[in-house]
């Protein structure tokens, strides 16, 4: 698997070239965040960006979490792939998120490597990249540190909260850490508590960039160079546990790449090795190994359920905020059981709560994908609880 | 025996063909707290939030249902009347209304049990099958009774549980539920009121609504 594009040996922009092109926030030595490993992060800068206008009396505030290998270019394109913004189907002008209506905000979330602190930083205590320094973060750090930014900028609770995956698991714990900042929330493809099975994935990915020489014990930075390979393995294998079969049948079958027989070798004879690899060398252009492996191992740590003592319901208890529970029948990686574990701890203290299931043969990836009944359900969600805010629908 | 029934809100006729659901809907406090177990398309729920101003929550066992529901923004999730009320607490909601699906549920029994448990009222509507032309339609040709109510063949239709108005006064006296106000319909007309149904609003009805409640 050699990687013959010069232009994708390129290092990624490093976070201080990023941070020009966004806004940032920046967090001084006295006001440090208090992540749940005991350690403090004395100065953070949080890099996001915001779609549509923020009303008078603020109100109209969205917040969208991104998942592990997301951004904060949720609906505007990415500065280094070119690519269009990777949710514009949910979140735009006439969307389900209407940026006509709502003021959006996407953080790159602490620990991430577009802009706002994580591993790829400096170590203010040595004067050299974090590496491995770097304190393990949690997803209540991640939400922490946006609760900050919306302190800052003056925003006291949110109109809704959303997202899928990693992001959902944010916006379940917004709504168990704040519930009084949540006017309604929508976690997407999601669970209260990583499984066993995804906790597996995500080990596979970490020893694969770990196990590449160019990792340099997560020193790669200071030797100029870059675990490239294990990085592209790591998301290969992520990537199967975002399809399904199905879909992965439908769109590849056992069909054969650039060639019309099999070569008994080891290129990649078939379409699926091809794309497989395609997705993991453009992956490594936009993405820090060392931020992979922070933010897959929030992920494993995120049991919202052990926080609350193993009854989940008491993580809502009293909750007042709207939720819209959604899930794909494909999704092996977060099945429909993990979204009715959710829907049953919100039943148990009969909170608002819907509950939709998303036909769909895309697997996880779905909700980033065009699901017209996604956007038709959450459309009515958001619609109706922007009524109940006393949100008047868009001129 | 029978007294006449007030007719319904002009406003809620209006709404709504069905007068099943038009007199389960006057008879909710506005402003109240409502679950309504069987929810389907939300044709109920929707007359609650727009007429009485409630905080409408709704379980429906078709995914089809409940997806149209959220999209017409509608709080509704998929659920099982049988399986999925033990998660809610006690005394959640003001009325918990199970309307023509009593009579699909495995046991009817458990499930009345929990809907007391979690409402403070109860509101039952099912088909009787002690009308008239059911009774007839039995005799008459020895086969299972097909009317407006009851439209599919035995081996399709979902009513595993079909009982006759006294069948269901007797199973609440047996479980100690007591009967705040029962309703009789025939066809389209909302025909009387009973506190004790009889022989006749069994006889001369083809739906009963019932508003139930634990006695203090």
């Amino acid at each position: 698997m050699t990687d013959q594009n010069p232009a994708h040996r390129a290092a990624a922009i490093p976070a201080e070239e990023a941070v020009k092109l966004q806004p940032v926030a920046q967090f001084g030595n006295h006001t440090p965040l208090r992540l749940d490993s005991g350690a403090e992060l004395a100065s953070i800068r949080i890099a996001y960006q915001t779609y549509g206008t923020l009303n008078d009396d603020k109100s109209n505030v969205v917040l969208v979490c991104h998942a592990l290998t997301g951004d904060q270019f949720v609906a505007s394109r990415h500065p280094i792939t070119g690519k269009p913004g990777w949710w514009e189907t949910m979140v735009g002008p006439g969307r389900p998120v209407d940026t006509n209506r709502f003021y959006v905000i996407c953080t790159n979330i602490i620990g991430g490597c577009m802009g706002t602190t994580g591993p790829m930083d400096t170590n203010p205590a040595t004067g050299k990249p974090y590496g491995l320094k770097f304190p393990v973060i949690t997803v209540a750090d991640m939400v922490r540190a946006q609760a900050k930014l919306l302190d800052q900028l003056g925003i006291e609770d949110l109109f809704c909260v959303l997202g899928g995956s990693l992001g959902g698991m944010q916006v379940l714990r917004w709504a168990a850490s704040y519930p009084e900042r949540v006017f309604s929330a929508i976690p997407i493809a999601t669970a209260t508590r990583h499984s066993s099975q995804n906790i597996a994935f995500h080990e596979v990915g970490r020893q694969a960039i770990m196990a590449d020489r160019d990792w340099h014990g997560g020193d790669y930075q200071s030797r100029a160079t870059r675990p490239r390979k294990g990085l592209a393995v790591a998301r290969m294998a992520a990537h199967i546990t975002y399809l399904s079969g199905q879909a992965l049948h439908r769109k590849f079958g056992r069909n054969l790449q650039d060639r019309d027989a099999l070569t008994f070798g080891f290129e990649a004879d078939f379409q699926i090795e091809s794309y497989l690899r395609h997705q993991g060398f453009t992956f490594v252009d936009r993405f820090d190994a060392n931020s992979y492996l922070y933010i897959t191992r929030a992920m494993d740590y995120f049991d919202l359920d052990a926080d609350y003592d193993g009854i989940i319901a008491n993580a809502f208890k009293g909750t007042k905020t709207r939720f819209c529970v959604v899930s794909f029948t494909s999704d092996w990686l977060f099945p429909t059981s993990e979204a009715r574990h959710i829907v049953q701890a919100l039943n148990a203290v009969a909170a608002n709560v819907s509950f939709v299931e998303i036909e769909s043969d895309k697997g996880h990836d779905a909700f980033l994908l065009d699901e017209p009944e996604m956007f038709s359900t959450l459309a009515g969600f958001i619609n109706s609880a922007a009524v109940h805010r006393g949100l008047a629908k868009a001129e | 025996m029978t007294e006449p029934m007030r007719a319904p809100s002009e406003n809620l006729l209006q709404t709504s063909g069905r007068t099943d659901l038009v007199l389960i809907a006057d008879l909710i406090e506005p402003g109240s707290r409502v679950l309504d177990v069987g929810c389907g398309d939300g044709t109920l729920l929707q007359m609650l939030t727009n007429i009485k101003d409630v905080d409408a929550r709704g379980v429906e066992l078709s995914q089809t249902g409940v997806n149209a529901c959220v999209a017409r923004g509608l709080s509704v999730v998929q659920g099982d009347a049988d399986a999925d009320l033990p998660a809610y607490p006690d005394q959640a909601f003001d009325y918990v209304i199970l309307s023509q699906t009593i009579q699909a549920t495995r046991k009817p029994k458990s499930v009345l049990d929990e809907l007391l448990r979690i409402g403070r009222r109860v509101i039952v509507s099912f088909p009787n099958f002690g009308y008239w032309k059911v009774r007839l339609h039995l005799m008459m040709s020895g086969r299972m009774p097909m009317t407006d109510l009851l439209d599919q063949p035995w081996y399709e239709t979902p009513n595993i549980h079909l009982c006759t108005i006294r069948d269901f006064v007797t199973m609440c006296e047996g479980m100690n539920v007591k009967i705040e106000n029962a309703y009789a319909r025939r066809g389209n007309r909302i025909k009387m009121r009973f506190s004790k149904p009889g022989m006749l609003a069994n006889l001369i009805s083809d739906e009963a609504i019932f508003i139930l409640s634990r006695p203090d």
